[in-house]
């Protein structure tokens, strides 16, 4: 109703499976024509949030609003909310026609306009002219493409994708990334996405919640999320990380609080060089290296304790060696105190 | 290399006398049939037969207790399936859908009949329909089918909603269709085989089976219970064989029809 009303509000929403809790008190808010992503591992609960979002589940206890409107107990087919499945669910039965159509044909749409919207969905997903095709006959990639026009073409308010990438190849989903978001900026519709692949949230979100065991650790955009992560666990599941705390915190910091340092912001020097006076610095030995194509990553034993991990970009080719003593230094900044 | 080559082409002269044997034997009793719905003698079958006759089919058109016994066979046959298609379907929809107190009993309650013999089920069925005071007639027959038919439909059904995705319905009912809109739509289309391949199983078991039928019977003859019945009489013999190639050929339709249809598919 309200233009102004966020896309979807879920209000202290908890979902309990007999003692598990899958949901635990979650409140969230998002934003009309946002690209939201959903990031966590299984069983942090960000399926059952889309479900409850959908209306294929009811929250156990809190409240659901979509549009500013109570959707708490609305069933799926009265929600202005439509799904992409992991899996598709294209209907095996059913022409790529048919399966895009098929929303438009319930709603008794006339059978020209039907054929004229369904044309315009493929065309968006780029597979324009195979109407008659059926959904056996096609890769996975396009079969994922007829799933995104099936859910779009009804105009619906709020796109949910369920791992939408999750059954592609790597090059095929970086493509569909982009695409997707393309896609997205286009028609303007709020886009809520369920990822375990924190490269995947962290690429296509506008603003990204970080599950875990029921609960949001974490909500921002995906620089905030990596650059200021509130707890340990986003540290260590978005992205790599250096986690330190106790008695090496003592040792490179002069406080026991714990902190978080991501890898690619130490930079590595030769010892004998003198070091910047404005930078914190470490002295180590490298332990492993481990070279990665675009990037090499170092193990490196701190003296007299602890590991560091960092990173170094392959501008050059690298002139470490295992054994190496090395001067490690970082800007202040960069510690995320956790 | 061609040698290899020429053998995976060209099966050896022991491979093709193998399968020649095999087909023999399996289609060798059919021509004997055919043969003997020509033969002129009355009861006994010998061979080479002394004489051919186109007689026997007439004589078969006007039996009327052979077009009665195969009429009864084809009502039962339909019934039997019908009724099947229609019970069996909801229970493989209930035991599928919904977690439910006794599902496992009802599962292999469901499966027993198919899995006992069939001259304990033509006993039981014959002492309670007994016990109860029906009259034996063609509903008995029916009744007794149906057991078993409706294993098949099951079985069938069940196996077809386990390979259809579940997500299916959940689309669908995403999509905008409520309960009735999505089973007419989705699981009833995608359930059409598993439907017809069930539905076709149990017409042609319920149409040849004696047993059972033996035991639920009254008065009336199903055609394969009428055959049997013949071949302990000396009189007309070669009618049987006449009503053995009808049977044939009657059968070969549905046949040719699940060819085409699974054809189509592709």
């Amino acid at each position: 109703m309200n233009s102004i009303a966020p896309a979807v509000e879920l209000i202290e929403v908890t979902r309990h499976f007999g003692d598990v809790k899958a949901l635990n008190a979650v409140s969230l808010t998002i934003q009309q024509g946002e690209f939201f992503a959903m990031l966590g591992p299984s069983g942090s609960g960000k399926t059952t949030c889309l479900r409850l979002i959908a209306g294929f589940d009811q929250p156990s206890s809190g409240h659901i609003r979509i549009a500013g409107q109570d959707a708490t107990a609305l069933p799926p087919y009265e929600r202005d909310v439509n799904t992409v499945f992991q899996d598709y669910a294209l209907f095996p039965h059913m022409t790529l026609g048919d399966n895009i159509g098929y929303s438009l044909m319930l709603k008794k749409v006339p059978k020209s306009e039907r054929l004229k919207r369904v044309a315009d969905m493929l065309d968006l997903v780029q597979l324009s002219g195979l109407e008659h095709r059926k959904p056996a006959q096609l890769s996975g990639g396009q079969r994922q493409r007829v799933a995104l026009a099936r859910a779009l073409v009804n105009q619906p308010k709020m796109l949910l994708l369920d791992e939408p990438l999750g059954a592609l190849d790597l090059k095929l989903r970086q493509q569909m990334q982009i695409e997707l978001k393309t896609i997205q900026r286009q028609l303007g519709i709020t886009f809520i996405f369920v990822t375990h692949d924190q490269e995947e949230a962290l690429t296509m979100s506008d603003r990204l919640a970080v599950f875990n065991q029921g609960k949001i650790e974490q909500m921002g955009s995906p620089v905030e999320v990596y650059e200021r992560p509130a707890t340990a666990f986003v540290a260590n599941f978005v992205g790599v990380s250096n986690w330190i705390s106790g008695q090496l915190a003592q040792l490179l910091t002069g406080s026991a609080q714990s902190f978080v340092l991501r890898p690619e912001k130490i930079q590595m020097l030769d010892p004998n060089l003198p070091p910047p006076a404005d930078l914190c610095s470490a002295m180590g030995k490298i332990k492993n290296i481990l070279y990665l194509g675009m990037y090499t990553r170092y193990e490196i034993g701190l003296q007299p304790e602890g590991l560091l991990s960092v990173v170094e970009q392959n501008r050059q080719s690298s002139h470490w060696a295992e054994g190496d003593a090395v001067r490690l230094l970082w800007q202040r900044e960069h510690l995320v105190m956790i | 290399m061609r040698s290899n080559r020429a053998g995976s082409h060209q099966a050896g002269i022991g491979l093709k006398l193998a399968a020649a044997a095999v087909l023999f034997f399996l289609y060798f009793p059919f021509g004997v049939i055919l043969l003997y719905t020509f033969t002129t003698e009355d009861s006994a079958y010998t061979f080479p037969p002394p004489g051919l006759t186109l007689n026997w089919f007439q004589v078969a058109w006007q039996r009327r207790d052979l077009w009665q016994a195969l009429e009864i066979s084809l009502q039962v046959a339909s019934i039997a399936t019908g009724i099947a298609i229609v019970l069996g379907t909801m229970a493989a929809l209930a035991v599928y859908r919904s977690r439910f107190f006794g599902r496992e009993t009802i599962s292999f309650v469901l499966l027993l009949p198919i899995a006992l013999p069939g001259i304990v089920t033509g006993i039981a069925l014959r002492s309670a329909i007994d016990v109860l005071g029906i009259p034996f007639s063609i509903w008995t027959i029916v009744v007794g089918h149906a057991t078993f038919c409706i294993v098949l439909i099951y079985n069938n059904v069940l196996a077809g909603l386990r390979r259809t995705s579940r997500s299916l319905t959940k689309a669908s009912m995403d999509l905008g269709a409520d309960g009735l809109q999505t089973f007419r739509y989705i699981t009833l289309p995608t359930l059409g085989t598993a439907l017809l391949a069930g539905g076709m199983l149990a017409f042609a078991l319920s149409f040849d089976e004696v047993i059972v039928t033996v035991f639920t019977a009254g008065q009336q003859a199903t055609l394969p219970v009428w055959i049997l019945d013949q071949l302990t009489r000396p009189r007309q013999r070669p009618v049987t064989n006449v009503a053995a190639v009808f049977v044939i050929a009657l059968t070969f339709v549905p046949i040719l029809f699940a060819n085409w249809l699974t054809r189509r598919k592709l």
